[in-house]
């Protein structure tokens, strides 16, 4: 099944803790293509997509970052109304549940990122209902 | 292995002869020093009043404040002629406690020191590197003096940075270090930074973990940091520096030189003896000091007897680990809390690091801060909220108060190589 690499980093939830990280990515000439933050309390965790996700880890990890690379599933929808819709509608007959997702529209394509525990059945069943699962090379394409 | 095999193993009933006569003859010298002598006079008592070393009860405490107080050297026993040497020991405010030392005391404090070494199997074949902090501080100096009676190549590199550490290590293959714990959690990271194995790039064998009261569980994570055999080391200034108490093969408490010091466990609160085995504040006075012998001195630093005797044939009784000071303990919302439950509490927790901070705010909410070991981190937010929610259930479990737990990136917190500091108390109360 193609997955993509989704960077999490873990920041504590205070002023300057994003341009910490973004800095030491710049330094590393690693291209961001989707962020996000969710915050808890004292602390949040980043998460993205970049163009090197293991070089940006590393690069994190030498300068003290707790940040960690997961398999994570982008399919591309139509970009029209009912899209997401009819995604989720097939994911909820299978009794998949959503959590943590983020959805982006580029250059015309509706791209929705979802982390599952099991990238491998839910990308089937995403098939199963004609839809394109991205690669790693594809996502960094659009 | 025995230093001085005779008076380390000397029967109790000697011993304790031993005890009661230097007891006397300190008493009798403190008659010259304008402060015991008020206090004698006020209570009426006499040297020859000191019938057993029960007697002790009858002498008067000696504090903190009653150093600071007679600073510079209010409490000399000597002329200053005989003295060889001042150390002292910082406050957090005011003056420091100034502490004397006369030729033959220098000495004693070596010999207690060469004692603690011998009994935990330490040769003249060892490379004793010192890294705790020479000058005015005691426990770089007397261990280098004791290091050095045994035999030991002493290498003094004192708290130099860890590259230096590192390089006397590899071109000198010390075998046996002196070092705080924080400063020993934070060299075994550093040589996990720089890929080293030191079971196998290093000939260290042992280390001499004091200045800094530690759990059990500090000293098992030191051991497999470093493969090293962990020593608990007990001493303070006050009383001739680190030689006062320290641990044999056995690892179960440290025996305290009890021909040097006479001990007693109090209950802090109302000066009153407390059993054996029961926990409160230790009280230790000098008998075989000349310059400068303190009577009953108020350690502040908790701990309780070990009555048994000990497997090694050592008859000096042994006291446990410090477990905490007796000015360290908080109150929060009624209840006594110990900092040193804390870290055990975190300690248990492998998700967490080593270092934590207490934050205390606003009324009375206790905030502790512990720090996530990057390895725990899956980058999922539930996953470190239930985490968050485990520790702070642990630490309710042991305290009796359930504070709020942050996690913060691992390294933000200070690590101090001296006496950490671990409480922020912002309290409006």
């Amino acid at each position: 099944m193609n997955t993509v690499k989704l960077m999490a980093v873990f920041a504590e939830n205070r002023p300057g803790q994003t341009a910490r990280v973004t800095e030491i990515l710049a330094r590393a000439n690693i291209n961001i293509r989707c962020f996000t933050v969710a915050s808890s309390g004292a602390f949040g965790v980043m998460k993205l997509m970049v163009n090197d996700p293991v070089r940006a880890c590393q690069a994190l990890q030498q300068e003290g970052f707790a940040a960690t690379l997961t398999d994570v599933l982008a399919v591309e929808m139509a970009d029209e109304p009912g899209a997401l819709h009819r995604v989720a509608e097939g994911l909820a007959t299978q009794h998949i549940n959503l959590a943590n997702t983020t959805g982006f529209v580029a250059n015309q394509r509706a791209i929705l990122v979802l982390e599952v525990e099991n990238p491998a059945q839910v990308g089937e069943v995403l098939k199963q209902q004609g839809l394109h699962v991205l690669t790693q090379a594809e996502i960094m394409a659009i | 292995m025995f230093w001085h095999q005779e008076v380390e193993t000397m029967d109790r009933g000697s011993l304790e002869a031993l005890q009661l006569k230097r007891l006397r003859d300190t008493v009798q010298k403190l008659e010259r020093v304008p402060f015991y002598h008020a206090k004698f006079e006020k209570s009426g008592l006499k040297p020859e009043d000191i019938k057993s070393t029960a007697d002790i009860r009858r002498l008067p405490f000696t504090t903190a404040a009653d150093l600071r107080e007679n600073y510079p050297d209010g409490l000399l026993a000597v002329s200053r002629d005989e003295v060889v040497r001042l150390h002292t020991s910082s406050g957090t405010t005011g003056k420091p406690k100034a502490l004397f030392f006369s030729r033959r005391d220098v000495d004693t404090a070596a010999e207690l020191l060469a004692r603690a070494f011998c009994m935990t199997g330490v040769t003249r074949r060892d490379v004793f590197q010192n890294m705790m902090s020479y000058g005015l501080f005691t426990g770089g100096l007397m261990m280098h003096y004791g290091a050095e009676k045994v035999g030991c190549m002493v290498i003094p590199s004192g708290p130099g940075t860890s590259e230096r550490q590192l390089m006397l290590m590899q071109d000198f293959g010390t075998t046996v270090v002196h070092v705080t714990p924080s400063y020993a959690f934070y060299f075994a990271d550093f040589l996990e930074k720089k890929g080293l194995d030191p079971r196998r790039q290093l000939a260290l064998r042992k280390a001499f973990v004091g200045a800094e009261p530690y759990t059990e569980e500090t000293r098992r994570k030191i051991e497999a940091a470093l493969g090293v055999d962990v020593y608990n080391s007990y001493g303070l200034t006050e009383m001739n520096g680190p030689g006062v108490a320290f641990e044999c093969e056995g690892k179960c408490g440290l025996h305290v030189w009890e021909d040097n010091f006479v001990m007693e466990i109090i209950n802090p609160a109302t000066g009153e003896p407390v059993g054996d085995g029961q926990t409160g504040e230790l009280v230790l006075t000098s008998i075989n000091r000349e310059a400068m012998p303190l009577l009953r001195y108020r350690t502040r630093d908790l701990s309780s007897i070990i009555p048994e005797p000990c497997a090694c044939g050592r008859t000096h009784r042994r006291i446990h680990r410090i477990t905490g000071r007796s000015d360290d303990m908080l109150i929060v919302r009624g209840v006594n809390v110990f900092p040193q439950q804390i870290e055990r509490v975190l300690m248990s927790i492998p998700q967490i690091g080593r270092n934590y901070l207490i934050l205390l705010e606003g009324l009375d909410d206790m905030t502790v801060k512990v720090e996530l070991s990057p390895s725990a981190f899956d980058g999922q937010v539930e996953r470190l909220e239930e985490l968050q929610n485990q520790v702070a259930e642990k630490l309710r479990a042991e305290l009796w108060v359930r504070p709020k737990v942050d996690l913060v990136a691992s390294g933000s917190l200070p690590v101090t190589e001296g006496k950490a500091k671990r409480v922020i108390d912002k309290r409006s109360l």
